[in-house]
């Protein structure tokens, strides 16, 4: 019967969400109890009505198991929306407060909800999506772990369903990136763990001699999430049946606890990971080989373990020892390079093929994508100098580096990505429409340069508020003032990240009309002279 | 496994290694990625050497510039303080009214003052000290509790209201919707706006005011500093100037209450605060 072992699983754990409803011992408890229950019964009652007693046709083992990656490819898209939308709403509740809604849609509840729908929603399933699809082809082997793969998919989306309506119901841990509560964190355990034995059981049954580098950097992203979450997130639960629990850790070493996670989230999650997509998809996009493989060996290598050290430079100038903020520094300064060979191994793999920015808009994307990469992995070290922190640090200039590391490497690599995968995956001839891939390109560079550049001049500026005071040694701004002349870049950036948004509504109608076979009719990019040989003979 | 080759395009040959159609040429690493990377490694352990850094057995190195974030911040903290000890020194020691009669010190201490406001005290009186409804606008010449530097500093240091502190402002206006009936509280109201200028009001409701209200905020509504009853005729409205407002005001009267600060922020910067505050609204 198929899926019968599913539904079975699924009614028992609804049962599980069922009983916690039950006898949660605090009301939050419950009532995410209840969204878990009718979240698996819908799920169960799906399951069923697709059901069929039929013996289903064995899958051909020479064959790649694409159907998890097309469900991984929409799963990107719908959660890339909502990330964004959600990012303009925080964005708006900062230039007009009025706009918290009291108790499930204030900012302390939606904040949390926009950065865990864009990293972990968005990027998560980017990454898990295209790996799947990277690892199946350069290894020449279908996915290990048959229906595992299912679970993995399937599991990572009733994670972030759970962690999403925990922030809405105030459940939370308080870890940055971290939010989710104990019981919401053993279950992505699970699922990673499955992640992982399905990528590596894949690389184990490989065909080809070699791994191939975009495998490296995707096990390394798996294998250290796993490692960083499990730390992070050892706690103490109050209650078996309850939504609150201790952090193992206290004090100065809770704070190192959490940016040792914090920081490698970025350097593992968002930039090894998306380094992974950047190899496989480039070269494959340009049709060009890998630049250098000696340094793509070293880069690697460096970046793995130069990373790992860096997260002290999240809190300079607080308790952390004097020693531990010097070793944060250095370690992020020796980090510049590495970060950079994935920038000159990306761009160029180009060369011999740089007349494609004007031809090939999907490659504009990734040179884009590559050059904030690049961008944002200078700006990095710069911000963790112990000097420029200080005027830095807790500004909007943070948030500005964020986010032209968030919005131009993450987002622009993955669009790309997706654009290339698409059509390969439905076996469609090519995208609904390259024009529409220009006018996203454009709306995401002018909105990711206006909220770039304004977060710079509104950081920097408020950073200087901050710490104005008069010959006297007399402070020379409230808090308060510091806040209202902020407005108008909150007004601004609230605009940027809107052009934004409109760049991804773009390409999910551009995306769902290849996948529906639609083909728009349109003079090839760059001029119809460059392809001639393409004019079929009378 | 395919072999090396050379790619036509670049001229360099490939490493022989072939995914899904992917290769890899064998260019070597760029050599300003190279020495940039060293450069960095080698400024990285100089710096180390330079400031605290290695951990061992029970502390740090502590780097032969001997620097500490702490120390730091305790001399640049400490130079300030020192340029300001004297001035500091005599504003313990002088009364208000005397820092008021020296130039020099009344400009420090408005300077100081305005500091310690923009930290404490803007939260409800407002970045400007116009305050908002229920927190008094202090840029006006009207005090609820007295205008003299005096007067000032002891609401600042014991507060009003304020559970926590013996001689904090006390007094009270009762709630009225026990003693008068709705139209006798819409007819006082009616007489508490003409006081201000703002309608007729009328024969009974005067008496109802003479009556009930007369002996705290006087016969002609000019209030007591003494007992913090606020003038009627100066159409400053803490709670707001409608006829709703002020009617609900006589039937059950909100009552704001300010910490005591002298205890958290020392008599040295209520002094201070005293001096700025009573420069916000020439003060009396």
């Amino acid at each position: 019967m198929r899926f019968g072992a599913a539904i079975i699983g699924v009614g028992l754990f609804a049962f599980v969400a069922l009983v916690g409803a039950a006898f949660g011992v605090d009301a939050p408890f419950r009532q995410h109890m209840w969204v878990l229950f009718f979240t698996l019964s819908a799920f169960a009652v799906i399951l069923m009505r697709r059901t069929s007693f039929a013996p289903a046709a064995p899958a051909d083992p020479a064959s790649y198991m694409d159907e998890p990656v097309r469900y991984g490819a929409i799963a990107t898209m719908f959660w890339a929306v909502v990330g964004l939308l959600v990012g303009v709403v925080v964005a708006l509740q900062l230039a007009w407060p009025d706009l918290n809604i009291e108790p499930w849609l204030n900012f302390g509840r939606v904040r949390p909800l926009h950065t865990s729908a864009v990293v972990f929603a968005f990027g998560g399933n980017a990454l898990i999506a295209t790996s799947l699809y990277v690892v199946q082809r350069t290894s020449r082997a279908r996915l290990f772990g048959g229906d595992l793969v299912w679970f993995v998919f399937w599991g990572y989306q009733l994670f972030i369903v759970m962690a999403a309506t925990g922030y809405l119901l105030g459940i939370t841990q308080s870890r940055e990136y971290a939010e989710p509560e104990w019981y919401v964190d053993i279950w992505l355990t699970l699922v990673w763990v499955a992640y992982l034995v399905v990528f590596l059981g894949t690389i184990l049954k490989r065909k080809e001699p070699h791994i191939y580098v975009a495998n490296w950097f995707y096990l390394a992203f798996i294998v250290t999430i796993a490692m960083l979450h499990v730390v992070n997130n050892l706690a103490m639960p109050v209650s078996l049946l309850g939504s609150r629990s201790y952090s193992a850790f206290s004090g100065v070493q809770d704070a190192l606890t959490q940016w040792w996670y914090g920081h490698n989230a970025v350097g593992f999650f968002l930039t090894a990971g998306f380094l992974g997509m950047m190899y496989y998809f480039v070269p494959k996009q340009a049709d060009r080989p890998v630049y250098s493989y000696r340094l793509s060996i070293i880069h690697f290598w460096a970046l793995i373990f130069l990373y790992i050290w860096a997260g002290p430079h999240h809190l300079h100038y607080t308790a952390l020892p004097d020693w531990a903020q010097t070793l944060g520094m250095v370690f992020s300064i020796m980090l510049w390079m590495p970060s950079w060979g994935g920038m000159i191994n990306g761009l160029m793999t180009l060369s011999g093929a740089w007349d494609k920015i004007r031809t090939d808009p999907i490659i504009r994307m990734m040179v884009a994508a590559i050059a904030f990469y690049g961008m944002s992995t200078f700006e990095g070290p710069v911000m963790s100098i112990k000097a420029v922190n200080s005027l830095s640090h807790y500004t909007d200039w943070t948030i500005g580096h964020v986010h032209s590391g968030a919005l131009g490497w993450v987002g622009l690599i993955s669009f790309a990505a997706i654009y290339h995968m698409v059509p390969k995956l439905w076996g469609r001839a090519r995208l609904y429409s390259d024009r529409l891939v220009i006018w996203h390109f454009w709306l995401a560079m002018i909105g990711i340069v206006i909220y770039a550049a304004v977060m710079w001049v509104s950081g920097i500026m408020q950073g200087l508020m901050w710490r104005e005071y008069d010959a006297q040694g007399f402070l020379v701004y409230s808090f308060a003032e510091t806040v209202a002349a902020m407005f108008p870049y909150y007004v601004m950036r609230a605009f940027g990240g809107a052009l934004y948004l409109a760049g991804a509504l773009v390409m999910t109608f551009n995306i769902t009309m290849t996948i529906l076979g639609h083909q728009r009719e349109e003079d090839p990019i760059g001029g119809a002279s460059f392809q001639p040989a393409l004019k079929p003979a009378e | 496994m395919s072999e090396r080759q050379i790619d036509e395009t670049s001229g360099v040959e490939t490493t022989g290694h072939e995914w899904d159609g992917i290769r890899e040429l064998d260019n070597p690493m760029p050599r300003w990625w190279l020495w940039t990377f060293y450069a960095t490694i080698v400024w990285a352990l100089a710096y180390t050497v330079a400031y605290p850094a290695w951990p061992m057995i029970s502390s740090a190195t502590t780097g032969f510039l001997g620097y500490s974030s702490r120390a730091d911040l305790r001399s640049e903290l400490g130079a300030i303080e020192d340029g300001k000890a004297g001035y500091v020194a005599r504003i313990a020691e002088l009364p208000v009214e005397d820092i008021l009669a020296d130039d020099g010190l009344r400009q420090f201490a408005t300077s100081a003052g305005a500091a310690a406001f923009r930290v404490n005290c803007v939260q409800c009186h407002g970045s400007g000290a116009s305050g908002s409804p229920g927190y008094p606008n202090l840029n006006d010449d009207e005090w609820l509790w007295g205008g003299t530097p005096e007067n000032i500093r002891i609401s600042i240091a014991h507060g009003v209201r304020f559970a926590g502190d013996g001689e904090t402002r006390f007094s009270q206006m009762p709630a009225f919707a026990d003693m008068l009936d709705r139209q006798q509280v819409s007819a006082v109201t009616a007489h508490v706006l003409a006081l201000s200028g703002e309608g007729d009001g009328s024969e009974p409701g005067a008496q109802i005011f003479a009556d009930n209200c007369a002996s705290c905020h006087g016969e002609a509504g000019k209030g007591d500093p003494e007992l913090g009853a606020p003038d009627l005729t100066d159409a400053i409205w803490l709670y707001g100037s409608s006829v709703e407002a002020i009617a609900a005001q006589i039937r059950a009267p909100q009552h704001g209450v300010m910490p005591a600060w002298a205890e958290r922020l020392g008599d040295t910067t209520v002094k201070e605060l005293t001096v700025y505050v009573h420069s916000l609204g020439g003060g009396q």
